[in-house]
């Protein structure tokens, strides 16, 4: 069996697995973000806060992924939670580092004028400060979703949702017809994912960073 | 004098771990309507001094009073939006348009759209700054000086009584500065503001202050008073030594072109439509050197030598290719020592002096000024204000 005889007959498969894979990507640096974002602000004016945060979320990035799943089976079970959590987390390093960056590169003076003006602190944070950091928090958030479009292949291993389970099929069925073709598709569509994903979110950083920022 | 629009009692800031105050127990008073200046060497704690009245810095002990009311313990973020405030860095936001900038204020106090754009053009208008080419600019599309008339636009939005300024313009080239403050100095003519304003130059004190506060460590006041009094009668040998050389100088930086005698008939004049024979009757006439083209809206063009007009073909000819073109003109509103800096660039020795709309006004020459420096130490109760030894 080819490559392209396999996608003949599986095509759905593959493309079901694809959407799989981004609705899991997509769900987990959505969390990440949302997350990240909110443990940046709380810490970003504070240098030893700062300094603890990004070696909490340092160090969760070094622990490898089999081990959380070792640990989420027994916590929450197969399934796509589990996946989803892991690939969250290792989200967490590049938003969280981009965000705290981006709010701590912006000029004093103008945080100094908007205060000033009698701009209150959530005013300044959410009008001045966070626009200002946008970009940077932005292209945080593009190397999270590459990142992490790579790990989620692991998510299969957990049961999880996504393209993985086209590689492990084709790892688990090994001598067979199948295997190669599964495994070189498996591969191509995550790459292809991330790429795409990259094109999309440089695309939207292009149109959504206002034209003063550029 | 009537209730003064900020007072300051023993306002006192300390810093932990620090000896001595930083501010140390300021008294002064802010007249409605005028440019107080805080001026002192760096370090005085000028800045904190005005830091303290918007409550950017909170002080240690004392009071602020605003228009007589306490205000040392009001909400901040309110107090702020009743003071205009500009800094040296100007502190524009970068992701909106100038429009959007300016009005910050009036939408923090919740102002509808239609009454924040009139009055972001009327600002745009103020600054010198047409509306319908730069209120949809950002602030990296515009020059330096541009960006610094945005920041007093902004101050200015929502029209506060109070505006503290910490060296506006201390961060632009002098040629840039010195129009700015000229324009300044025209608009605060027409709004009349309450404005603080610290500087570290006292030539852009006496230039800008109707009253000078000269701040020695602590911010202490070492002399409150209107710059010719400060000039005329230093009250210490600080101050003196604040004032640096030149005095006298710095007292042509009082006077104006306006308050002298301008010479109007000095030097002949003539239109742009005349021709080179015209011309050169005019010149005869006049026993002059050279004459002074003037443009269609009357504004000062070219210097014209007899030279230039026998030289060319200029019997039926263009006039406006001939001689050199009028360098720097300066404004009735400019200082002597604005003036006196053009005449010695300009060949002939002579300021020409236009009006408010730039249209020839006449001549100044070093002859008038040496008169108006004689007629000041003359006025100087001790006559005895020193000249500069240099």
């Amino acid at each position: 069996m080819t490559v392209s005889s396999y996608l003949q007959r599986r095509w759905d498969v593959v493309l079901q697995l694809t959407l799989e894979h981004l609705i899991a990507v997509g769900i987990a640096v959505g969390f990440a973000t949302v997350v990240g974002v909110l443990l940046a602000v709380a810490v970003y004016r504070n240098d030893r806060a700062v300094t603890v945060l990004l070696v909490v979320v340092n160090t969760l990035f070094t622990v490898p992924a089999l081990a959380y799943f070792g640990a989420l089976i027994v916590l929450v079970g197969l399934g796509w939670t589990s996946a989803i959590t892991v690939l969250a987390i290792y989200a967490l390093l590049p938003i969280v580092r981009n965000t705290v960056t981006g709010l701590r590169e912006v000029d004093p003076a103008i945080v100094r004028a908007a205060t000033g003006m009698g701009m209150s602190r959530f005013g300044r944070l959410t009008r001045v400060e966070l626009p200002l950091a946008y970009p940077v928090i932005l292209s945080g958030l593009r190397v999270a979703t590459v990142l992490i479009v790579g790990i989620a292949a692991i998510g299969a291993y957990v049961a999880g949702p996504g393209l993985g389970e086209l590689i492990f099929s084709g790892l688990g069925a090994l001598g067979t017809a199948r295997a190669i073709p599964e495994i070189t598709i498996g591969t191509v569509a995550i790459v292809l994912v991330a790429l795409v994903l990259d094109g999309l979110l440089a695309l939207l950083g292009r149109f959504s960073t206002p034209r003063g920022l550029r | 004098m009537s209730e003064p629009m900020i007072r300051l009692d023993k306002l006192t800031k300390r810093y932990p771990g620090h000896d001595g105050a930083a501010v140390d127990a300021i008294d002064l008073a802010m007249p409605k309507g005028e440019i107080v200046i805080l001026v002192g060497p760096s370090g005085c704690g000028k800045t904190t001094t005005l830091e303290m009245i918007n409550r950017l810095i909170e002080p240690t002990s004392g009071r602020i009073f605003l228009e007589g009311e306490d205000v040392t313990h009001v909400d901040p973020d309110q107090l702020r939006r009743r003071m205009g405030y500009v800094i040296q860095q100007i502190g524009l936001f970068p992701h909106q348009t100038i429009a959007q900038n300016i009005a910050t204020v009036p939408r923090m106090l919740g102002w509808d759209a239609k009454r924040t754009n009139a009055r972001v053009d009327e600002l745009l208008h103020m600054v010198g700054l047409d509306p319908s080419r730069y209120r949809d600019r950002y602030p990296k599309e515009m020059s330096g000086g541009q960006r610094q008339r945005v920041g007093v636009a902004r101050a200015m939005a929502a029209d506060p009584p109070v505006m503290l300024m910490d060296e506006p313009f201390g961060a632009t080239d002098p040629i840039t500065r010195e129009r700015l403050q000229n324009e300044f100095l025209r608009i605060q003519e027409d709004i009349g503001k309450t404005i603080v304003f610290v500087t570290h130059d006292i030539d852009e004190a006496i230039k800008m202050g109707d009253r000078i506060a000269i701040l020695d460590v602590g911010s202490r006041v070492a002399q409150y008073d209107t710059p010719e009094a400060i000039l005329s009668h230093p009250a210490s040998a600080f101050v003196e030594q604040f004032l640096g050389a030149g005095i006298l100088l710095k007292r042509l930086n009082l006077s104006r072109v306006e308050d002298v005698e301008v010479a109007t008939g000095e030097w002949p004049t003539i239109d742009r439509g005349s021709t080179g024979e015209q011309a050169r009757a005019q010149l005869r006439k006049s026993g002059r050197s050279h004459l002074l083209l003037l443009d269609d809206q009357r504004r000062p063009a070219r210097w014209i030598g007899a030279a230039d007009l026998e030289r060319s073909d200029a019997g039926t000819g263009d006039l406006s290719g001939l001689g050199t073109e009028v360098q720097a003109c300066v404004d009735l509103r400019a200082t002597l020592n604005g003036a006196l800096q053009e005449m010695l660039l300009n060949a002939n020795g002579v300021a020409v002096v236009v009006d408010r709309e730039g249209a020839y006004a006449g001549t100044l020459d070093l002859d008038t000024i040496i008169a108006a420096i004689r007629r000041m130490r003359a006025a100087s109760p001790d006559g005895d204000v020193p000249l500069d030894p240099a």
